[in-house]
C-alpha cells in the first residue's frame, strides 16, 4: 500500500471512534455520503458560534467576517477544479440542484419543439428527470447513450446520435451505480465537434480524481459538497462565464438583484445572479473546508490508495463464486455493485448491518441500469481512503453470514 | 444477533426458497399489484372470491427479498377459506403488531407470526406489509396499484 498513513486517517472523522459505540461501524456507503473530518465540523461549527451573520448585505464586521469566508470558500472550489474564475461559480444545494438549474435556465431558454438532448442510459435519476420535465414542458426529445453488459457506455454510434437539433448533452463522470469513470474527455470533444454544449454531473468524481475543468473543456460541471467530505445542502454549479452571462435567472429574490422596481428589475452580476436568497453560508463554508481536507492529503494519493482497495476488494470477490459483479469496466471507480447468488439486496443489506457493515442497497437512484442488468436492485460496498483492507475483510465475512442464513 | 435470527428464522427462509401459491390464477376475479418503491419490489396478487365471499383460492408472482416473498407466500397460505370479512379484521390486528411498537393482540397469529421480526428492523417493515396492502386493494377492487409509501 501507498506510503501516507492511512490507517492514522480513520482518526479525523469522530463518528469511524469505534471506543465511542457498542458495536464498531464499517462505513462501506461513500457513494451515498461521506463521513466528515473534524476539519470540516469544527469549521461550520466556528462560523456558527463565532461569526454566524448575513452576507453582501452588512456593513457591521460580522457581515465582512462571514462574506469573506463564503467568498473565499468559492476561491477554494475555483482552486479545486481549476476554474478561470469565481464568477463561473454557483453555489447550489447540490449536484441535483445544479443540473435542475441548468434544465430549466439554459434549457428553458434554448431549448424548443422537436430538439433533442442526449443523456446516457447509466445517469442516476438526477440527470435523467430535468431533462424529461424540460422535454415534456418544450415538446424536445431524449435520445440515450446505451451501455454494455460491462456497464460501459457504448460510444460506437456516438458521433451518429448528434444532429443539427442537438441542444445539450448531459453525462455522468463516474457512474454510482456501477463505478464506471466514463471517458468524458473524448465526448466533449465529440459534441464541441457539433456545437453541442455538455453537462457533466460529477457527484462520485470530485473526491476521487482530479478534475480541472479547463482541461475537460466542459460547459457545465456539477458536484454535492457532501459527497466530498463536506456537508450535505451544498453543492456547486460550475459554467463557463459567456453561458453564465447569457442565461436567464434561475430563481428571483433577493441578492440576484442591482435593482427592483415594478418597472424594471435590473440583475445583479454572476454568479449572483443565479444565487437568490441568504445562501447556505455555513455549508459552503465547510464545503471548503471538506475540498482543503483532501488537498492536503492529496487526490493523486487518494485516487491510487483507493484503487488498490478496489483491488483487494476485487480479489477477495473473486474467491466468492456466489458474487456476481454488475459493472465491471475496465475503468472503475472504488465501487463494487453486486448480486448474491439471488439473496435480495435487502436482505444482503440488514444482514451485513447487524455485522456492523454499513452498505448500500437498491436501485441507486438510476433504475435504467436495473433494467439493463435485469435486477430490481444491487448491493453496492463503495470505498474511502478511511477504508482500510480489514474493512473489506469485515465485508466478506459478513457476507458468510448472508451465506449462513440462508443456507447457501 | 439474535434479532437477526428472529427476522430470518427457518420459515422464512423456507418460504422464499419456495413460495407457495406462486403462480397466475386463471380464473382469479380479484387482482391488483403492489410496489415498494424503495426497494422495487413488484407483486401481483390473484384471488378467487365466490358468492359468500369466501376466498377460495389466492396465487401471486413477482419478485422481491426474503421478507416480502415469505410474507406473500403465507399469507396466500392463511386467505384461502376465509371470508373478507375475517381478512379485513385480522388485517387490521396483524398490521398493527407489525408497524406499532405498543401494539398489542390477542390474536393468535399462527403461522403468521414469524413475520412479526421486522418489527426490530423498521426499514423492513415494509418489506412484511407489502403483500398486505396489495391483498386489501385486490378487495377493494380498486383497480391501481398498491404501494408501501
Amino acid at each position: 500500500m501507498s506510503s501516507f498513513n492511512w490507517q492514522s486517517i480513520k482518526n479525523d472523522f469522530p463518528i469511524l471512534d469505534n471506543s465511542r459505540r457498542e458495536k464498531p461501524l464499517v462505513y462501506l456507503d461513500n457513494a451515498a455520503t461521506t463521513q466528515k473530518p473534524l476539519a470540516v465540523i469544527d469549521k461550520v461549527d466556528e462560523y456558527y458560534k463565532n461569526y454566524n451573520a448575513n452576507v453582501h448585505r452588512g456593513v457591521h464586521s460580522l457581515s465582512v467576517k462571514a462574506t469573506d469566508a463564503y467568498e473565499g470558500a468559492r476561491e477554494t472550489v475555483r482552486d479545486f477544479i481549476n476554474a478561470r474564475s469565481v464568477r463561473e461559480l454557483i453555489f447550489v444545494r447540490g449536484t441535483t440542484e445544479a443540473i435542475n438549474l441548468v434544465a430549466s435556465s439554459y434549457g428553458g431558454s434554448k431549448i424548443k419543439q422537436g430538439d433533442e438532448i442526449i443523456v446516457s442510459e447509466m445517469e442516476h435519476h438526477s440527470n435523467i428527470v430535468p431533462w424529461q420535465l424540460l422535454a415534456e414542458r418544450a415538446g424536445a426529445k431524449i435520445k440515450v447513450i446505451p451501455i454494455n453488459d460491462h456497464g460501459e457506455l457504448d460510444l460506437n454510434n456516438f458521433p451518429a446520435m448528434f444532429s443539427d437539433k442537438t441542444k445539450i448533452l448531459a453525462v455522468g463522470h463516474i457512474s454510482n451505480a456501477l463505478g464506471t469513470i466514463n471517458p468524458i474527455k473524448d465526448m466533449i470533444k465529440e459534441a464541441h465537434k457539433h456545437n453541442v454544449p455538455v453537462i457533466i454531473d460529477g457527484a462520485q468524481a470530485i473526491p476521487h480524481s482530479k478534475v480541472d475543468v479547463q482541461d475537460l473543456d466542459c460547459d457545465f460541471y456539477a458536484f454535492s459538497g457532501h459527497k466530498a467530505y463536506g456537508p450535505t445542502g451544498i453543492g456547486v454549479l460550475y459554467a463557463k462565464e459567456a453561458l453564465l452571462e447569457a442565461m436567464p435567472p434561475y430563481q428571483g429574490g433577493g441578492e440576484m438583484i442591482l435593482r427592483v422596481s415594478f418597472d424594471d428589475t435590473q440583475f445583479n452580476d454572476i454568479p449572483a445572479k443565479f444565487e437568490a436568497g441568504t445562501p447556505n453560508i455555513a455549508g459552503a463554508i465547510g464545503m471548503a473546508a471538506g475540498l482543503e481536507y483532501i488537498n492536503n492529503i492529496g487526490l493523486d494519493a487518494i485516487a491510487t490508495y483507493e484503487h488498490e482497495l478496489l483491488e483487494y476488494a476485487l480479489e477477495r470477490a473473486a474467491d466468492h463464486p456466489q458474487l456476481k459483479l454488475v459493472g465491471t469496466a475496465k475503468h472503475k471507480a472504488s465501487i463494487l455493485s453486486f448480486l448474491y447468488d439471488g439473496v435480495h439486496a435487502h436482505d444482503i443489506g440488514t444482514i451485513l448491518d447487524c455485522e456492523g457493515v454499513a452498505i448500500r442497497t437498491g436501485h441507486h437512484c438510476a433504475m435504467p441500469v436495473m433494467d439493463h442488468f435485469g435486477v430490481p436492485a444491487t448491493a453496492r460496498a463503495s470505498f474511502a481512503f478511511y477504508n482500510s483492507r480489514a474493512d473489506i475483510d469485515a465485508l466478506f465475512k459478513a457476507l458468510d453470514r448472508v451465506k449462513e442464513v440462508f443456507k447457501l | 444477533m439474535s434479532d437477526l435470527r428472529e427476522l430470518y428464522q427457518q420459515v422464512i427462509v423456507d418460504h422464499n426458497n419456495s413460495p407457495h401459491n406462486f403462480c397466475e390464477l386463471q380464473d382469479a376475479n380479484r387482482h391488483a399489484h403492489g410496489y415498494n418503491p424503495l426497494c422495487g419490489d413488484k407483486l401481483s396478487l390473484y384471488l378467487t372470491v365466490n358468492d359468500d365471499d369466501i376466498i377460495t383460492d389466492a396465487g401471486f408472482q413477482g419478485t422481491g427479498c426474503a421478507i416480502s416473498v415469505a410474507s406473500a407466500s403465507l399469507m396466500t397460505d392463511f386467505l384461502k377459506g376465509k371470508t373478507i370479512a375475517d381478512v379485513k379484521a385480522f388485517f387490521d390486528e396483524f398490521h398493527a403488531a407489525l408497524t406499532s411498537e405498543h401494539a398489542k393482540s390477542h390474536m393468535d397469529f399462527g403461522k403468521l407470526a414469524v413475520l412479526l421480526g421486522v418489527k426490530e428492523f423498521p426499514a423492513r417493515v415494509k418489506c412484511a406489509t407489502l403483500a398486505w396492502h396489495t391483498m386489501q386493494s385486490a378487495l377493494e377492487n380498486k383497480g391501481r396499484e398498491a404501494s408501501t409509501e
